[in-house]
């Protein structure tokens, strides 16, 4: 059990370095010149010597990310082109993307792991092919079209939800179910199939041998082992979760990090980009690794073994 | 596994015929949309903008007073065009990528496995969008780089998945039987690989692929629909979207077709892969 925490923990390490690496090369180095075009005309020499300064680009490129990955641990995200922090706006934005995130793996859960445990009771039930059909549908539909048609036909036209965000949990809702409908639909599959499949396995035969009801032996025995896939796909599909978030973000006016990156993008401010992007990467690598480290309360064979 | 059993499975699955069915009229559209439109999608007249389906244009018009149907069916190459390229890329790099893992083993694969957990480690979007930003494109920029730059994008990020089917296939068949027996005969390792590995690995990766299309062509919509991903000469359904956003409410038309054009192409791309999948997969055919 330890020595899989520490070797879990120190296999993270070079994932974190290497894509927190390729991220900061592509947005500093691949552009050629990052200043050029922040000034109309050449920019005079007093700016570059500031900026050159400032984003430490005279410096190799592989010098330049381990100064910029030591000041981000310290809490310093470097400052925009006009010379303010970037820390500020990202930590206060943060805890919203945070909020929208956390109920869409919410919605995942409780919708999917339901879904695909009432389909899977019974399999080739109209119950069961309507999962299947439905998943299918959601699974068409890209999350940016779900949001636009969510939010006309809920929002502007049956007036159930906000249109746009204003800040509050409640208001978060609707974006977070949408952004979470994708994995939903995943999730549900994986869990039916998984659940089929694990109702043959031997222990599930014993629990209903020795009678228990089957409440108890669904529950307790069937769905606690088929689980373990599905908390693997909720995690691998964390990425794309926070892909979707930007979307959303932009499409119910949500001031989180999507925003912020977007207007970022727009206004060419490579250092806001380059650190939100870093810090969702972070924010995924971690996500996994938490999932990988808590992988032996649900499986004994790694508790154990 | 033979491929005909395969067939015969998938012919008897009506979810698979629809999305036959879908894909062929897309491609057809894609390929010849003069077959489906006599209008020029180039052609706006302003005084026409977010007019209404009408009998002459049964989708209605654009913000610009373009009709939207020729637009909608234009529109349908690019994002063919941007998955199926993209895919075939991931294919060609990841499928190598896998099975080379797979195949050596030792420290081959400890290092082509940890290269691909890196780019596992950037979420598919966030790092398309990394990428469009260090190649940034406008209106000037023409048609072809804008959308080798998307498929660029996709395939940096996008091969690690195929990569790591491919890797267990090889893991699983460099063990069997009949490579031992290839090998005692002297088949060298390409040979092995190309005869022996890679069969086995075409029915998953044919599964995988054909999502991978829907799912290559949903970011594309989207990075469009952002607006850093194809750009205006381009005909995009993203971007007639993004154009639609801001009248949802008056003119829900504008966002209602582009919209039905690109899930059905999607549905119709995980309609296949799915009904693939679960063809080749033993354990639902018994």
């Amino acid at each position: 059990m330890r020595r899989y925490v520490v070797r879990r923990l120190a296999q993270a390490v070079p994932v974190v370095v290497g894509a927190t690496f390729l991220v900061y090369a592509m947005m500093w180095s691949l552009p050629g010149d990052p200043l050029a075009g922040r000034c109309d005309g050449p920019c005079p020499e007093a700016y570059v010597d500031r900026m050159t300064a400032a984003y430490n680009l005279a410096d190799p490129l592989i010098v330049q990310y381990g100064k910029y990955m030591a000041n981000l641990v310290t809490g310093d995200f470097g400052v925009t082109f006009a010379g303010a922090p970037v820390a500020d706006e990202l930590l206060q934005r943060l805890p919203v993307t945070l909020q929208l995130a956390a109920l869409a793996v919410a919605v995942e859960l409780i919708l999917g792991v339901a879904a695909g445990v009432v389909a899977a009771l019974r399999p080739g039930g109209v119950i069961d092919h309507l999962v299947l059909s439905s998943t299918l549908l959601v699974m068409a539909i890209p999350v940016f079209v779900a949001a636009l048609l969510a939010q006309t036909v809920l929002g502007v036209h049956l007036g159930w939800f906000p249109i746009t965000s204003d800040g509050s949990i409640g208001s978060l809702i609707l974006p977070a179910i949408v952004l979470g409908s994708l994995s939903t639909a995943f999730v549900a599959r994986l869990m039916r199939s998984s659940l089929i499949e694990g109702m043959y396995a031997d222990h599930v035969r014993t629990a209903v041998a020795k009678g228990l009801s089957r409440r108890r032996v669904v529950t307790a025995h069937g769905v606690r082992n088929s689980l373990v896939p599905v908390v693997t796909l909720v995690g691998t599909d964390f990425g794309s979760l926070l892909g979707g978030a930007v979307v959303i973000e932009m499409i119910f006016n949500i001031n989180g990090l999507g925003t912020l990156v977007l207007r970022s993008i727009r206004g060419g401010e490579i250092g806001t980009v380059t650190a939100v992007v870093t810090l969702l990467v972070l924010a995924f690598v971690l996500v996994n690794l938490a999932i990988d480290l808590i992988y032996p309360l649900l499986d004994p064979r790694i508790r154990l073994g | 596994m033979r491929p005909r059993p395969v067939w015969a499975a998938l012919r008897r699955r009506p979810a698979f015929l629809i999305g036959l069915a879908l894909l062929l009229v897309l491609v057809a559209m894609a390929l010849v949309p003069g077959l489906f439109t006599a209008r020029d999608p180039a052609f706006c007249d302003v005084a026409l903008s977010r007019r209404g389906p009408t009998a002459g244009a049964p989708f209605g018009y654009s913000l610009q007073g373009c009709d939207l149907y020729a637009r909608v069916v234009y529109g349908t190459r690019a994002s063919m065009v941007v998955g199926v390229c993209a895919t075939a890329a991931v294919v060609v790099i990841g499928g190598l990528v896998g099975l080379v893992a797979g195949y050596a083993g030792g420290w081959v694969d400890a290092v082509l496995s940890r290269l691909a957990d890196v780019f596992f480690g950037i979420p598919l979007l966030l790092g398309a969008l990394v990428v469009l930003v260090a190649f940034p494109s406008d209106g000037s920029t023409p048609a072809w780089q804008t959308t080798a730059k998307v498929v660029l994008a996709l395939t940096v990020l996008g091969w690690t998945t195929l990569a790591r089917i491919t890797r267990s296939t090889a893991i699983q068949v460099k063990q069997a039987d009949y490579v031992l027996a290839a090998r005692s005969l002297g088949s060298g390792h390409t040979r092995i690989l190309a005869r022996h590995v890679l069969p086995s690995a075409v029915g998953p990766v044919l599964a995988w692929a054909t999502i991978a299309v829907g799912m290559f062509i949903a970011v594309e919509a989207t990075l469009s629909f952002i607006g850093i991903g194809l750009q205006p000469p381009v005909v995009s359904w993203g971007i007639e979207i993004a154009e639609a956003q801001p009248y949802i409410r008056q003119s829900p038309h504008m966002l209602l077709f582009p919209s039905a054009f690109l899930s059905l192409t999607v549905l119709a791309f995980v309609l296949i892969g799915d009904a693939s999948r679960a063809a080749l997969d033993p354990r639902t055919r018994r």
